[in-house]
């Protein structure tokens, strides 16, 4: 049961918070379920986050303070977010900056503090899986809220209404450019203005990605023949301007009739095509299967064990997708408690047990950890392309990642003073799964800080 | 229309493997002998980055994007009378006309889908299958040669350079270094991990190559490519150092709007530009020594989209730079932009492998020989011989 609890906290938690593992100790499983059946109220900090259409609103304001600033009237936004005018990008990260930085310390803290870290790690699985990146500008200033309007909100509900929420917010749609696609042939006024760029046809990025990522797995079943009609299908899906700068589907825009997408002929009108495609995808046994693989790499094993992937398939197959019960399936695996520490944190992962483990830390500045997780290799919210980040041990090992752990360790080991009793912390957060080399090394430490930075770098405290 | 004959004729003979110049392979795999690859991952638009101004196909295919030939205002930067380079590669221009730079087109790996991931990661990890293994081609390649290492610039290290060889990596920081006793206690605690006693040992060396280099407080953190080609040229001109450097720049993905002063596209052409140079200064008189191999996990369509970018497609180009590159000619057995000739209609379609050029790399460079080249560093390609000439 000991170690069940441990693996409970690490492995499914975020690391254990002080007196943590206790909690969760008498009934480990029963401890995470209920994360999961009980709705967690958002942490506090969310309530001063603005939403999507209020950033996108901002839009207008910020391309007029710039004119002003610059006496430059030709300044703009061309439709997709890319800058007309140099400098444009550096102010425009200045202006939306702070928010996205209020964003990150947002997330830190409600990582840092929660009482349901399962449900928590669950909202960084899907955002991951539904990946949106600042590395593309205009991405910036919604990225944050994408995962608070597309993601958290699902987690404890269907799969299916995810991935609608997720291709439909402006976000994704701008991310894998889908305003603009327009039906072969359209001649119609661009929406956004004098410079934005003329649309003439498919883009088929949000098309294959969808298919490719989000949905049945690259080895699914599609061809390039499925890629290119969901992209027409897909065509008319986009975002309003300042106006109503939400999710907008433009009827003169979208290439209109029956379209036959994995041998299945789709007839519906307008909108309700691409949803009826969205729908049968979310369905398809492919699916199951790659989001099954993926929830097994991340909380079991870096090479998954084919029986709990089948077990989590046949749960999200034969639910239609209930997210929770796909949930019980991964927590019913037997490989899934076989043996503590089997994988390498992640940067983010990193350091949010560390917060947990020392209150004291939480103070730390949202602009200093995002930059920590930067030098890490995992800048919050900048996934270097639309697969999100890595999840194997292998990708995070690399000698260079591992010195910036430890340069950290040492830092907020020495911030830290001689309050902290290493040992101690040690025994709260992995028990028995401490070992005696650890141990050892901790107990002959030469001062308090040097034991607890040899704690926070250990092999262990390294793992989940 | 033209046909591939045709182009051919257009290129005057064309610098393809029947008049290179036949320098021998493994001439001298010296211990000095150094490689540097560099990774635009997304996938390179070949035809904005060397425009087949030629191609009579070229201008009606491209649209918008067809960049106006040599000798026009904004036009391309001439290599020859069929191809040219981006106006945004000012840097790799002179290195071409200076024949320290090589450009290889209508290339491409053996794979032949349209997924980012799988297709970077079939080139890294050097078999036909996108995850044919755990293992990158270069790490085999590097524990083929004895005694050579590697070093990743960048916070994490590419599938390419993890296996078995000795490899560690290398990016700017903003935190304190830790103390030597800390270090020394976890080297112990670490004696016998199976994944962290390796890369510690490894990080404390390149920190110690590293130490007072000023690429450890250039902006832009672990992100600079700038940043990252300076460190690989610190690292790769110590005697002792290792013997390949890998750099990955991502961000080449250019579905939208990729023309113009300040599209994602220039910005990272102009990027790339600067890089290479910084790396060659960095390098110093150790640049006469190094191959440069700039690859991408694929091309582009080779017709503009509906929103001005291109999406993804099968060939592309490739570039060589360094001391070792007889260079100042473009390598290219031209199939042609007509419907006929595409790729499934849409993409440039492949007439040079691109594992000719990686491997005439590790032949020239690492001193590796065919034995081990098609069986091990990539599996199965027998059929694909080190491209001649490549490198001297």
């Amino acid at each position: 049961m000991r170690r069940e609890a441990i693996i409970a906290v690490n492995r499914f938690g975020l690391g254990a918070a002080p007196g943590e593992l206790a909690a969760a100790a008498s009934d480990p499983r029963g401890w995470l379920a209920a994360q999961i059946l009980k709705p967690v109220p958002d942490h506090p900090a969310f309530a001063e986050l603005a939403a999507s259409s209020e950033t996108l609103k901002e839009y207008p304001r910020w391309i007029a303070s710039l004119r002003m600033a610059r006496g430059d009237a030709s300044a703009t936004m061309r439709a997709d977010g890319q800058p007309t005018v140099r400098g444009i990008e550096q102010n425009f990260r200045d202006f939306f900056g702070p928010g996205m930085l209020k964003e990150v310390g947002a997330r830190l803290a409600a990582g840092a503090s929660t009482p349901a870290p399962f449900h928590e790690r669950l909202a960084l699985f899907w955002a991951n899986h539904f990946t949106v990146s600042a590395e593309k500008p205009v991405i910036f200033a919604v990225v944050g809220s994408f995962e608070r309007e597309a993601i958290r909100p699902y987690v404890g509900g269907t799969f299916v209404d995810m991935l609608v929420a997720s291709s439909k917010h402006p976000a994704m749609i701008l991310y894998l450019d889908n305003n603009l696609s327009v039906k072969p042939g359209f001649t119609g006024p661009p929406n956004a203005g004098a410079n934005a760029p003329r649309l003439t046809g498919l883009n088929e990025n949000l098309a294959r990605e969808i298919l490719e990522l989000h949905t049945l797995g690259v080895n699914g079943g599609y061809t390039q023949a499925d890629v290119t009609t969901f992209a027409r299908v897909l065509t008319g899906w986009t975002v309003g301007g300042p106006a109503n700068p939400g999710f907008a589907f433009i009827s003169r825009r979208h290439d209109a009739g029956p379209k036959t997408i994995l041998g299945k002929t789709y007839t519906q009108d307008g909108m309700a095509q691409g949803e009826a495609v969205l729908r049968d995808l979310a369905a398809h046994p492919a699916t199951a299967t790659h989001i099954a693989t993926k929830l097994a790499r991340h909380f079991i094993a870096d090479q998954p064990p084919p029986a709990a992937i089948e077990r989590i398939a046949r749960a999200f197959r034969e639910s239609g997708g209930h997210l929770p019960t796909v949930y019980a399936a991964l927590l019913d695996s037997p490989e899934a408690w076989d043996a503590p520490l089997a994988k390498l944190k992640s940067p983010v992962e990193y350091i949010v047990s560390c917060l947990r483990a020392l209150p004291a830390a939480r103070e730390a500045k949202p602009q200093a950890l995002f930059f920590t997780l930067r030098e890490m290799g995992q800048r919050p919210f900048f996934a270097p392309s639309p697969q999100g980040w890595p999840d194997t041990s292998a990708a995070w090992a690399g000698a260079d990642g591992l010195w910036k752990r430890i340069e950290w360790a040492g830092t907020l080991a020495a911030r830290a003073g001689s309050r902290i009793d290493p040992l101690e912390l040690a025994r709260e957060s992995y028990g028995d799964a401490v070992s005696e080399a650890t141990r050892l090394a901790i107990s002959r430490a030469e001062s308090r800080q040097q034991g607890l930075a040899l704690w926070l770098a250990s092999p262990e405290f390294q793992r989940r | 229309m033209t046909t591939r004959r045709d182009a051919l004729k257009v290129l005057g003979g064309l610098a393809a493997s029947a008049t290179l110049p036949r320098l021998g392979l493994a001439a001298l795999p010296g211990s000095e002998r150094r490689l540097v690859f560099v990774f635009l991952r997304g996938g390179l638009d070949g035809l904005s980055a060397v425009p087949a101004y030629g191609d009579p196909d070229f201008v009606a295919k491209r649209g918008e994007l067809a960049i106006a030939p040599p000798g026009t205002a904004g036009g391309a930067l001439k290599l020859d009378d069929f191809f040219g380079l981006s106006p945004y590669l000012g840097e790799m221009h002179k290195l071409y006309e200076a024949r320290e730079l090589a450009v290889l087109h209508a290339v491409a790996s053996p794979y032949r889908e349209r997924s980012h991931f799988d297709g970077q990661n079939l080139l890294e990890n050097g078999t036909l299958k996108p995850f044919g293994r755990d293992a990158g081609w270069l790490s085999v390649a590097l524990a083929e040669a004895a005694g050579a290492s590697g070093v990743a610039l960048g916070p994490s290290i590419p599938l390419l350079l993890r296996g078995p060889a000795s490899v560690t990596s290398w990016s700017p920081s903003a935190l304190p270094t830790p103390d030597l006793d800390l270090l020394e206690r976890l080297a112990q605690l670490y004696r016998d991990d199976p994944l962290l006693a390796k890369p510690l040992a490894a990080a404390r060396h390149a920190q110690g190559m590293m130490e007072g280099n000023d690429a450890r407080a250039m902006g832009g953190g672990a992100q600079s490519v700038a940043a990252l080609a300076k460190a690989a040229g610190t690292f790769l001109a110590k005697p002792d150092g290792p013997r390949v450097a890998t750099i990955d720049f991502g961000g080449w993905d250019s579905h939208a709007n990729q023309i113009g002063e300040y599209s994602p596209l220039t910005r990272n052409l102009r990027l790339l530009d600067r890089a290479v140079m910084t790396l060659k200064s960095s390098l110093g008189p150790v640049w006469k020594h190094t191959a440069v191999l700039i690859v991408t996990e694929f091309g582009r369509t080779v017709a503009i989209n509906g929103s001005r970018g291109t999406d993804h497609g099968t060939a592309g180009v490739a570039f060589v730079a360094g001391g070792v590159v007889p260079g100042g000619r473009v390598i290219a057995d031209w199939p042609g932009l007509s419907d006929r000739t595409l790729h499934e209609g849409r993409d440039l379609r492949p007439t040079l492998d691109l594992r000719a050029l990686l491997k005439a790399a590790l032949v020239a460079q690492l001193g590796l020989t065919e034995a081990p080249l098609e069986t091990k560093v990539f599996p199965e390609s027998r059929g694909v011989p080190p491209l001649e000439g490549l490198f001297a």
